[in-house]
């Protein structure tokens, strides 16, 4: 029952007007107004003593995750009339629907040592069933923020039927210093902002970091050398190197192939830049791009059969496919105003971009053929969109105008809807969504 | 770089070096130079007054030429201060010269990198056009990531639409 209310809604918020013209749903999409799911989530039982605090934090980060979907809303403990004390016992369901919840989320946790024990089960309360089985999570007390992002995914995707992205991390340039002198550091980050840590010092100029597929290495462009190179990082051990590219003045704008064996990536020589291939297995590289204008910001489609790539060869900066092996693009952005930095979905039905028109930017999305172009956000200047990896969600940054203007992270569902910042400690740009983890 | 500019900036190098220039043979260093001593010979040629040093062709020269939105051609401005560097880069064979090319924030930073790398190629061009070995030169683009001026208007912009020309003795990279 939530799952099919939910998975409509979904639908709806992202087909937007195709769907409505399908079918019954159309009321739902002209009122314009989503109503989020009411769930209730009774602190999670610690099961033996000294388990109580990672118990309620636990349970905060769950419904923080959902929460922050902008699908559910949590309704007060203070409004509940049964309290579920005790794990796994029959749910009163009548009690739960009295105070209108849909979902009801109970848990039990486990400290033991450094190993941690989460419970969960999820009730549909309209229907008086339990959603799935109950789940059980082992793993060490240090990573209980992970535990809980993945208890959050599993409640998520049994009630959406959408994959999950809670547990996953971001890697991007966090910045620090005055607009002239800005120094800037490979950062890495839970999507939430959690368990922060540094990845450079800070000493030279770094840009646009890319998650490998797996999300273990990650490339970006840096000034190390004093110019513009491809370097490729660890992520586990933070070793990093430069990798061999075709030679010319300066590489830049790298991603993975899905495979994370080759880069694709920018590369100027003299007034001229196109898109490159190289194997980082063989260091074989191959051109992909020979055209006099600028060739850049290249994103494999998710099969890796096509690239997607912005090239102001018309005079102005928009969007073209072409295949991976090189050879004709085709335009697929013919809206007003210049187009950037395109990202295939990892659906592989959406290219999301920065449209910059009448002296203001926006992030959007669009088909692949160019059309149903959607903006899903506008300001002085919104850059860099990354997919969530259940390609539901999209990250950005957000930089604000004027000499004091510095840059956030943002994040946005590709319905436009539920803008947050996402809160970190510095001035940030150039995210890069990582794969759900295992 | 408009010729009132360069005017300007050629009086302030002028009257720079009328007060400095006591100093240059003055006592131990008193202009914080450093090198100087007791023998009243000071290691100046940081100095703009010296037609050989960085700092009197980055302020007498003009070290640098500006771009109209999104262009990368130079203007009659641009290649009258370009043939002044080509000139001194001609009478000082020691110096090297790395040409940065830079963009305002308007434009994402993929296409700036890109477009930094257009000017910094056209000045390049345009030195080598005025006979300076290709050798001595190398180019590199900064987008948008150096702001000379930090304002979110067009004063700004059009400062930072720029290739700079940074001279010095030594090796490329």
């Amino acid at each position: 029952m939530i799952k099919k209310l939910l998975a409509v809604v979904l639908a709806l918020m992202v087909s937007g007007p195709v769907m409505a013209q399908n079918g019954p749903l159309r009321l739902t999409i002209t009122d314009g107004v989503i109503e989020p799911l009411p769930f209730a989530l009774p602190s999670f039982q610690p099961e033996l003593a000294g388990s109580e605090q990672v118990a309620a934090d636990i349970s905060r980060v769950v419904a923080e995750d959902l929460i922050g979907t902008g699908l559910f809303r949590q309704i007060p403990p203070s409004a509940f009339i049964s309290q579920h004390s005790v794990f796994g016992q029959p749910v009163a369901f009548a009690d739960w629907r009295a105070v209108n919840a849909q979902a009801l989320i109970t848990g039990a946790v486990t400290v033991s040592g450094s190993q941690l024990v989460v419970k969960f089960r999820l009730y549909d309360i309209f229907t008086g069933v339990e959603m799935g089985d109950g789940l059980q999570l082992v793993g060490s007390t240090d990573g209980w923020r992970r535990m809980a992002h993945k208890v959050a995914d599993t409640i998520y995707s049994r009630i959406t039927g959408e994959g999950g992205y809670f547990d996953s991390r971001v890697v991007f340039v966090s910045e620090t210093g005055p607009k002239d002198n800005r120094v800037k550091r490979l950062a890495i980050m839970d999507y939430d902002g959690a368990n922060l840590q540094f990845l450079t010092e800070g000493n030279s100029l770094v840009l646009a970091p890319r998650f490998s597929p797996l999300g273990d290495r990650v490339l970006y462009t840096s000034f190390e050398s004093g110019v513009p190179r491809i370097n490729l990082l660890d992520v586990a051990t933070v070793g990093r190197r430069q990798i061999e590219t075709q030679a010319g003045e300066m590489a830049f704008s790298p991603r993975f192939s899905r495979d994370g064996q080759r880069v694709i990536y920018s590369l100027a020589t003299g007034a001229n830049t196109d898109i490159w291939m190289t194997d980082l297995g063989t260091n074989v590289h191959t051109r992909l791009t020979n055209a006099p204008s600028i060739e850049t910001a290249p994103s494999l489609s998710p099969d890796g059969s096509q690239i997607v790539f912005e090239s102001d060869r018309s005079g102005t900066p928009q969007l073209y496919i072409m295949s991976a092996s090189g050879g004709e693009p085709r335009r697929i952005s013919f809206g007003e105003g210049r187009y950037g930095t395109p990202v295939w979905s990892p659906r592989g039905d959406l290219v999301a971009f920065t449209k910059q028109n009448a002296g203001r930017f926006h992030i959007g999305v669009m088909r692949t053929d160019g059309s149903e172009e959607r903006l899903l956000t506008a300001s002085f200047l919104d850059e860099a969109p990354t997919w969530a990896p259940n390609g539901r969600v999209i990250m950005f940054f957000r930089e604000t105008q004027g000499a004091d203007g510095a840059p956030s992270l943002y994040s946005v569902d590709i319905s436009g809807r539920n803008l947050r910042q996402v809160i970190t400690p510095t001035f940030a740009s150039d995210p890069s969504w990582g794969p759900l983890q295992p | 770089m408009h010729t009132l500019t360069k005017a300007a900036l050629l009086l302030l190098a002028l009257s720079t070096a009328a007060c400095t220039r006591p100093d240059r043979f003055g006592g131990a260093g008193a202009d914080g130079t450093g090198m100087g001593g007791a023998n009243g010979i000071n290691s100046s040629s940081l100095d703009a007054s010296d037609p050989t040093s960085p700092a009197y062709f980055a302020q007498t020269i003009g070290d640098r030429v500006l771009f109209a939105v999104d262009q990368s051609n130079l203007s009659p401005e641009a290649m009258a201060t370009l043939s002044g560097q080509a000139q001194w880069m001609l009478n000082n064979p020691q110096y090297l010269a790395v040409i940065e090319g830079h963009a305002d924030e308007q434009g994402t930073r993929d296409y700036n990198l890109a477009l930094g790398a257009r000017r910094a190629n056209a000045v390049r061009e345009y030195l080598i056009s005025q006979g300076v070995p290709s050798n001595r030169l190398q180019t590199v683009s900064y987008g948008k990531e150096r702001p000379l001026a930090i304002c979110s208007d067009e004063t700004c912009y059009s400062q930072n639409r720029r290739a700079v020309t940074v001279v010095s003795v030594g090796q490329l990279g």
